[in-house]
């Protein structure tokens, strides 16, 4: 173990009192306020660039495949509510239940990564691009015919890079939480201390807090 | 070395150069005083044997004074400073009547654009020239500024015009010359291997010379069609 | 006693890491202090790196017609026949600001101060996260490694300025750089991901690891400073990266960010990179400040003066660095009323400085000077940053700034604050915390002659700039004898040149004081600048662990002079009658 840990663990009282949480919750909390302006140039370039070329933009669902994408954003709350009962249990010093709800967050994260692709190869194959409309595909085709705008390269390149990074932090997210299940395998944590579980879950729901507002705003606005 | 500016030559030179000679007075009194105080207390306060240093943590007065007096200042710099601002570039300073002249930078050169007899730009009479800009003297001027691709900067020197150049957008930038003569134009912002070579020439001509260079131009641009 | 090894032997209070092998303890280390000795290894380099840039740029404009020596060691891309090339120098000016911001200052300051200084002056053994403060260092490293690799591909490196304005830097048709422009951009990105972890660990170092009786208002001005920085660098290092991911779209995968053409904003790009931007300077500046506020109530033997005011001011600066980010687009299009607003917050912003300078003086005022050599640099970073900060009220004034925006009066701007101001205090931070970091003392007669040959040079090199830029010399330009308006101002540019080069040269005193001191330098004490700080209570380098008990704190970092004690300093753990706790 560290020897910052071991100090912390050892003589906790005798610190000045900082953030009276411990450090790996702060760390987590300050590295996602980082993440918070991550996304919010992303998303913000997005409002504006649509705000300032509104034609560039189509309407809700007519490129977009709302429905699956609905399912795909309540299969990720499932996997927070199952990500709060992974935590609840190892508190309770349930440590079945702490790798059962842990391995179903995995699953259903890992779920949510592959209909992305899913949508994002659909999406190609219908002739839509980070750089626009593909050449003679079915969208281009709408497009000639006036049913869709006569260009959406901003819709494409921010439509991509924001659910595309999105999806990179769930990935990420996914394999740190395949790091936590198997320490969970290996009884690595107890009721009395848990702090991977913990800080896992803050960050798996803030990605489902970001996944919401996207959601909202770039396929229901 | 000097500290002061090259003559200027345009009705608001006189108000940009006055207020670049204000603050040149205000700082250079802040630098004086500054630096000056440090070289005393260099010297004054160096260590010597048997002195003890005066312990104390600060003073309020000190910090509210040397607060207010920046603050004041730099306020009514920043009050000076906007009125010429919006006087320059606010909503409403393109004078009416001005003389329009489209101007459009590229990689690596300026095209200019005049509007012919007709007095309209964007018409058929309009005529262009290369490198160079044609304005008559004691006339407000407004370029419509554009760039086919990259950012440029229309910068003036002696007329102490500066505006970029922005895809997409036409951007309005107004003069009025007070000196007829021969004045160079640079490119000001970073546009690619020919930058340092965007050079272009105002020249700024007296009321009949003017009408007599539009007439010439005009019957050329006739002929060559 | 003179040994021929470097005498970075740790001494080890029976931890764990007594075992380890070379490369887990000096390569591979998760100690803050190895890492930082990391971080100025890296960065020294990266400066040098940065300088013989400079020097280029100088040989062209002070020597135009002349045959670059050594020109022939370069690719016939770079430097033809002896001549350098207008699209190499292109790429100069943009690698030099490169370098310099990414992998001079910024590691300087914030990696290697950050991790070198943190742990030790709030009394814990290391970092929160020591592991992830080793992922920090090496993640740096790569990106500096891929930043120097677009050096040597075809096309050459990134050529559009260290602030890349779209669509120059968007579309590579209008550069010709392919390249080396993706690998700009994704050295960035990598370099922000190294940034971002290292601020998450200070935060928390900072937050969590204090000392008992280590209170906030006790803590060194330094620690302060670089607490502030982390949380800077946290907030805005992000929003380069997203730029950047979008300007690497845009090159790479025909995303339309900032063409114009296709519904993008070229003036977003502005927005976003100067967002980051103006923040990213304040980062630049103010661990630099706080440093000189230790060495300067150290220099003086007395209390900083207005410490409470000198906190509040680093707080309000680096607060009000988020509004004033307009100021550096005053001449871009953007609507001239915003302008405005800038302007008014950009007037704000220089009263917190003012108020530290008069803070500093006041710290000196009085006092007991004592002209060692940190303290030399620490004054001259006083009497420049000054110099940067009033030039800084001139293109404050939207109309003033008309005519000096894109000329080298904002260049001289630039160098009075970043060299004039961070270089200078990174001087006195190095001499003064090199017996800590080494075991060793620097020499101090060549620390004199470095600081006294600099001073001048740098002065001669920079304050005629400001001449030049009223005399309307633009900025990034490969040849101004195209324009009779600059021929005047040829000998100027010569005499900058020739005053560079002296500059340059000079550093060589500093370079060899370093590494000859490192083996050759007298042994130093726990404590050879009689000062208060934590890290000087424990030997010179400090163990593994840094502390074998921790510390209880009685005091605050600056009781310099103070009436309870004979001597002219009293560290912040000396327990005194009276002292409770």
């Amino acid at each position: 173990m560290d020897h910052a840990e071991t100090a912390v663990m050892q003589a906790p009282s005798r610190r000045e009192i900082g953030a009276g949480v411990y450090s790996e919750k702060l760390g987590m909390w300050v590295f996602l306020g980082s993440e918070v302006l991550f996304f919010t140039v992303l998303i913000g370039s997005y409002i504006i660039l649509r705000f300032g070329s509104p034609e560039s933009f189509a309407d809700p669902g007519k490129i977009l495949n709302i429905p699956v994408t609905a399912v795909n954003t309540f299969l990720l709350i499932c996997s927070s509510m199952t990500m709060v009962k992974a935590f609840a249990c190892v508190q309770d010093g349930n440590q079945k239940g702490l790798k059962l709800f842990l391995v179903a967050t995995v699953l259903i994260g890992a779920t949510f990564v592959s209909v992305q692709v899913f949508e994002y190869l659909q999406l190609a194959h219908e002739g839509f691009l980070p750089s626009g409309y593909v050449d003679g595909s079915h969208f281009a085709e709408l497009a000639a015919a006036g049913d869709l705008p006569a260009k959406v390269n901003i819709y494409g390149s921010t439509f991509f890079t924001m659910t595309g990074f999105h999806g990179f932090h769930v990935t990420m997210g996914v394999v740190c939480m395949v790091y936590v299940t198997i320490k969970a395998f290996q009884g690595k944590y107890t009721a009395t201390d848990h702090r991977g579980v913990e800080v896992i879950g803050l960050y798996w729901h803030f990605v489902d807090l970001v996944w919401i507002l996207l959601f909202t705003i770039v396929y229901l606005m | 070395m000097s500290w002061l500016l090259p003559p200027g030559n345009s009705t608001y030179a006189g108000d940009i150069d006055f207020l670049y000679y204000m603050i040149l007075v205000i700082t250079g009194i802040a630098f004086f005083v500054v630096e000056g105080g440090l070289v005393w207390f260099i010297i004054k306060y160096r260590r010597r044997p048997g002195r003890k240093a005066y312990y104390t943590h600060g003073n309020m007065t000190a910090e509210v004074v040397w607060t207010a007096i920046p603050t004041v200042t730099l306020v009514v710099i920043g009050i000076m400073s906007g009125s010429v601002w919006m006087d320059i570039r606010g909503r409403n300073s393109v004078p009416p009547g001005a003389l329009e002249v489209g101007l459009i930078g590229k990689q690596f050169e300026w095209n200019a654009t005049y509007p012919g007899a007709d007095g309209q730009l964007g018409t058929s009479d309009d005529f262009s020239t290369r490198n160079q800009l044609h304005v008559p003297v004691d006339q407000p001027v407004v370029v419509r500024l554009g760039t086919e691709d990259v950012i440029h900067s229309f910068f003036v020197p002696s007329l102490r015009v500066k505006q970029d150049a922005l895809p997409g957008k036409t951007i309005d930038v107004w003069f009025e010359a007070m000196v007829p003569g021969r004045f160079e134009i640079a490119c000001a912002e970073l546009c690619g291997l020919g930058h340092y070579r965007m050079r272009a020439i105002l020249t700024v001509h007296t009321a009949e010379e003017y009408v007599r260079w539009v007439q010439e131009q005009t019957a050329a641009a006739a002929a060559g069609e | 006693m003179a040994t021929s090894a470097p005498p970075m032997d740790v001494a080890h209070a029976g931890s764990p890491e007594h075992d380890l092998s070379f490369i887990r303890k000096y390569i591979f280390s998760t100690d803050h202090k190895i890492i930082g000795i990391q971080f100025l290894l890296l960065s020294l380099m990266g400066l040098f790196m940065g300088g013989l840039m400079a020097m280029m740029i100088r040989w062209q404009l002070g020597f135009p017609e002349g045959l670059m020596p050594l020109g022939n060691l370069l690719p016939e891309t770079m430097v033809s026949g002896g001549v350098l090339l207008p699209e190499f120098y292109n790429s100069l000016v943009t690698m030099h600001g490169t370098f310099m911001v990414f992998f001079a200052i910024m590691p300087l300051l914030v990696g290697v101060f950050g991790n070198y200084l943190i742990p030790l002056k709030i009394g814990a053994p290391d970092m929160a996260f020591p592991r992830l403060n080793m992922w920090s260092y090496w993640i740096a490293f790569i990106g500096m490694g891929i930043m120097l690799a677009g050096f040597f591909v075809e096309g050459g490196h990134s050529a559009a300025g260290w602030t890349q304005y779209a669509p120059l830097s968007s579309n590579p048709e209008f550069t010709g750089v392919v390249t080396g422009q993706q690998l700009w951009l994704l050295s960035i990105a990598i370099l922000g991901l190294s940034s971002i972890l290292g601020a998450t660990n200070y935060i928390t170092t900072v937050v969590n690891l204090r000392a008992p009786g280590m209170t906030w208002f006790r803590l060194p001005l330094s620690v302060w400073s670089l607490f502030i920085t982390a949380i800077l660098v946290l907030l805005a290092i992000p929003i380069l990266s997203g730029a950047a991911i979008m300007l690497l779209f845009d090159q790479t995968i025909g995303t339309s960010f900032f063409d114009a053409s296709n519904g993008g904003q070229p003036i977003l790009w502005q927005h976003l990179f100067w967002y980051f931007g103006h923040p990213e300077v304040y980062i630049l500046i103010l661990p630099a400040m706080g440093m000189v506020s230790d060495v300067i109530a150290n220099g003086s033997r007395k209390p900083v003066f207005g410490y409470h005011s000198m906190i509040y001011a680093i707080i309000s600066i680096a607060f009000l660095g988020w509004i004033v980010w307009g100021h550096h687009m005053f001449q871009s299009g953007m609507n001239p009323t915003l302008g405005m607003t800038f302007m008014i917050s950009t007037m704000f912003i220089a009263v917190p400085s003012a108020i530290k300078v008069f803070n500093w003086m006041g710290t000196m005022w009085r006092g007991n000077l004592t002209f060692h050599v940190p303290m030399l640099n620490a004054v001259a970073f006083v009497a420049m940053f000054v110099i940067g900060g009033l030039s800084g009220v001139f293109m404050a004034s939207t109309p003033v700034d008309i005519y000096i925006h894109d000329t080298y009066f904002i260049v001289a701007h630039i160098h009075y604050v970043l060299f004039g101001g961070s270089l200078f205090a990174l001087f006195a931070a190095i001499t003064f915390w090199y017996p800590k970091m080494f075991g060793r003392m620097m020499n101090e007669f060549w620390g004199r002659v470095h600081f006294a040959l600099t001073f001048v040079f740098y002065n001669m090199t920079f304050w005629p700039m400001h001449n030049l830029g009223l005399g309307g010399h633009m900025r990034r330009i490969y040849d101004p004898s195209q324009y009779e308006f600059l021929q005047p101002l040829a000998g100027t540019n010569r005499f900058i040149s020739i005053s560079a080069f002296m500059l340059m040269t000079v550093q060589m005193i500093f370079a060899l004081n370093f590494v000859i001191s490192w083996f050759k330098g007298k042994k130093a004490p726990n404590n050879p600048w009689d000062d208060n700080g934590l890290e000087w209570t424990v030997s010179s380098p400090p163990p593994h662990g840094n502390f074998a008990e921790t510390p209880t704190v009685y005091r605050g970092a600056y009781e310099f002079s103070s009436p309870l004690v004979e001597e002219d300093f009293l560290p912040q753990d000396r327990k005194l009658e009276g002292d409770g706790g």
